[in-house]
């Protein structure tokens, strides 16, 4: 089983876009490797050759007829926005600078 | 007449049917207990007295017009803030979604509305619905009324709480491994997860989708009943909603038969792990369905053992994923880095999600984000998967033998703040009895079943298979009606009074 470093939790924290302050990397290493330790016990069970299962039910895609129907207003989408202008999200740059 | 807070959601009913009370005089004095009370409590987030006692007017009006009004018309009730409300700040516990208003109702808030329910306010919970204690909620602790050093569950401790100390008749919950029915176990109140897709998700903010499932909390059976009659049916907004006719719940409430019904105590979730008082007064409700006419029978989960490690694979994934949407862009919290100059979306997002998630959440979201992660895939979400089908096949098999399955709902009675929070894992186990029914999908009740260790509610769990919802109605009112008949009243009336500190 993988140990779990320091380092891959910062990395981890990365691609789940958390800015972790080093308390909380510090701390966070030790309980996630007592939890992964803990529930890799999923690998002991009988699985295989067992079928995974994602969804307690059999999904059938669902459709809805193509008509224009009511959806928000702009003014009702754009409310609760942190930013926004002419009627858009306004967000951060998006690009770097070179 | 007797104090409105201390009837039943039916009693209520009908003493608005029959004009012996308005929705007004209901409504006004939950604000008022809520006032007196609530303080201590802290089982609300959000009152909204106003639009509550215009809600309740209008039902009033409707009623002297003489309209057809549904059964529990201006009854009021009080909502789990992880569902969406107009008007209503809807926060799930979370700082990220401090003061956000949202541009729709959920659909439960939608039914609750067009039923005619005033809606008191909006309930504390942990952070978006992940915790077993509702310490993880941003906006504080919400305290057990048996003993106000304790939890109240969770994640929905505000709802129970809330209807358990007479502040609500009815509330709405979730549960993805077991935040209705472990609260209602620890508070000595009732609450129901319906099969998975009998309640639609549509404006539930959502923790793990395959696993979420909205549903009924209440003091009594045939109130939960009620409750879960509204909130439940297709929805065409939920592409997992199920397209058939809601179990007729009230009916099987009201039926309360077991003669001949076999009873499943699943022997993995009793005995060792499970408190002496916890499983004793397990073993006197199953006499008393014994005694009602049922038949017992013993089957065995053998996956059982492997649930929790599934649960905690799949539903971080499935968090981590979902709360993805969390990106400080068009609604919720928005902070910039410190020390750097017109930083990029993606270093605010960063920040962002730092500043606006609790410990729990983010362990999660980082769980998940392992557990799916190249290399690791297979080991741990895959394999989880694999668990998922055999919980499912012990379930179908244990149903062949069995029309309903029992356990104690929780392991231990409620547990004192801080007990637990240092160890993730400890706080896990707690969900050992509840988590299976999430991962097959199939519904479950927690009932009152006495008091246990330090004189303090236990919960008997009842499950069923998918849509048979109504035999969880049936056997656990014909477990109440002896159990409240033993006790010579309802388990609540034993909980201690709680002072009034103001207002009312």
């Amino acid at each position: 089983m993988a140990d779990l470093t320091r380092d891959d939790v910062a990395h981890l924290a990365s691609l789940a876009r958390i800015d972790l302050s080093d308390a909380e990397l510090d701390t966070m290493v030790g309980e996630l490797a007592s939890i992964i330790s803990s529930v890799a016990a999923v690998q002991q069970a009988p699985i295989d050759g067992v079928e995974p299962m994602s969804h307690p039910m059999p999904i059938v895609n669902v459709t809805r007829p193509d008509e224009v129907r009511a959806s928000l207003t702009p003014e009702a989408a754009l409310a609760m926005a942190p930013a926004s202008e002419i009627e858009r999200f306004a967000v951060p740059r998006i690009l770097t600078e070179d | 007449m007797s104090d409105p807070t201390r009837m039943t959601a039916a009693a209520l009913a009908d003493a608005l049917a029959s004009g012996d009370l308005s929705s007004e005089q209901i409504t006004r004095a939950h604000l008022d207990r809520i006032q007196g009370v609530d303080e201590q409590v802290g089982a609300y987030l959000h009152v909204a007295g106003e639009s509550a006692l215009a809600e309740a007017r209008e039902i009033d009006d409707r009623r002297a017009k003489g309209e057809d009004l549904h059964r529990l018309a201006g009854v009021p009730i009080a909502v789990k803030d992880v569902m969406t409300t107009t008007g209503m700040p809807t926060t799930a516990g979370s700082k990220m979604l401090e003061g956000w208003v949202p541009p729709y109702d959920a659909t439960i808030v939608a039914k609750l509305k067009a039923a005619g329910l005033p809606i008191l306010g909006k309930t504390n919970m942990d952070e978006f619905a992940m915790g077993s204690s509702t310490e993880h909620s941003a906006y504080g602790l919400t305290r057990n009324p048996w003993d106000l050093e304790r939890i109240p569950g969770g994640s929905g401790g505000g709802s129970s709480a809330a209807v358990a100390s007479w502040q609500a008749p009815l509330a709405t919950g979730t549960d993805t491994g077991g935040s209705i029915r472990q609260p209602a176990a620890l508070t000595g109140s009732v609450g129901v997860k319906p099969t998975y897709g009998g309640v639609s998700r549509y404006g539930m903010i959502a923790m793990a989708s395959s696993l979420d499932q909205g549903g009924p909390c209440a003091r009594t059976v045939l109130d939960t009943a009620l409750l879960h009659e509204v909130m439940a049916g297709h929805d065409p907004l939920d592409s997992t909603s199920i397209d058939q006719p809601v179990p007729d719940v009230v009916g099987a409430a009201q039926r309360a038969d077991v003669k001949g019904l076999r009873i499943g105590i699943v022997k993995e979730l009793t005995g060792e792990g499970f408190s002496p008082l916890v499983q004793a007064r397990f073993d006197e409700s199953v006499q008393h369905l014994v005694d009602a006419g049922a038949e017992v029978v013993e089957v065995s989960c053998p996956n059982f053992v492997h649930a929790l490690g599934a649960y905690y694979l799949i539903m971080p994934s499935e968090a981590s994923s979902n709360l993805a949407r969390f990106d400080a862009m068009r609604y919720g919290l928005r902070v910039s880095p410190d020390g750097i100059d017109a930083p990029s979306a993606e270093q605010v997002m960063a920040a962002s999600r730092d500043a606006g998630f609790g410990d729990e959440v983010k362990r999660r979201i980082i769980l998940g984000t392992y557990a799916l992660s190249s290399g690791y895939y297979d080991a741990y979400y895959g394999s989880a998967q694999k668990v998922r089908r055999l919980i499912a096949d012990d379930f179908a098999a244990a149903f062949g033998s069995a029309d309903v399955l029992v356990s104690p709902t929780a392991p231990t009675t409620a547990f004192r703040f801080g007990d637990k929070t240092d160890d993730p894992m400890a706080m896990y186990r707690g969900d050992i009895a509840t988590i299976p029914a999430n991962l097959a999908g199939v519904p479950g009740m927690s009932l009152p079943s006495g008091l246990a260790e330090d004189g303090l509610p236990a919960g008997f769990q009842i499950l069923a298979p998918a849509m048979a919802d109504d035999r969880l109605y049936t056997v656990g009112a014909a477990l109440e009606q002896r159990l409240v008949s033993a006790w010579g009243g309802h388990l609540l009336e034993q909980a201690p009074e709680l002072a009034i500190t103001k207002g009312a």
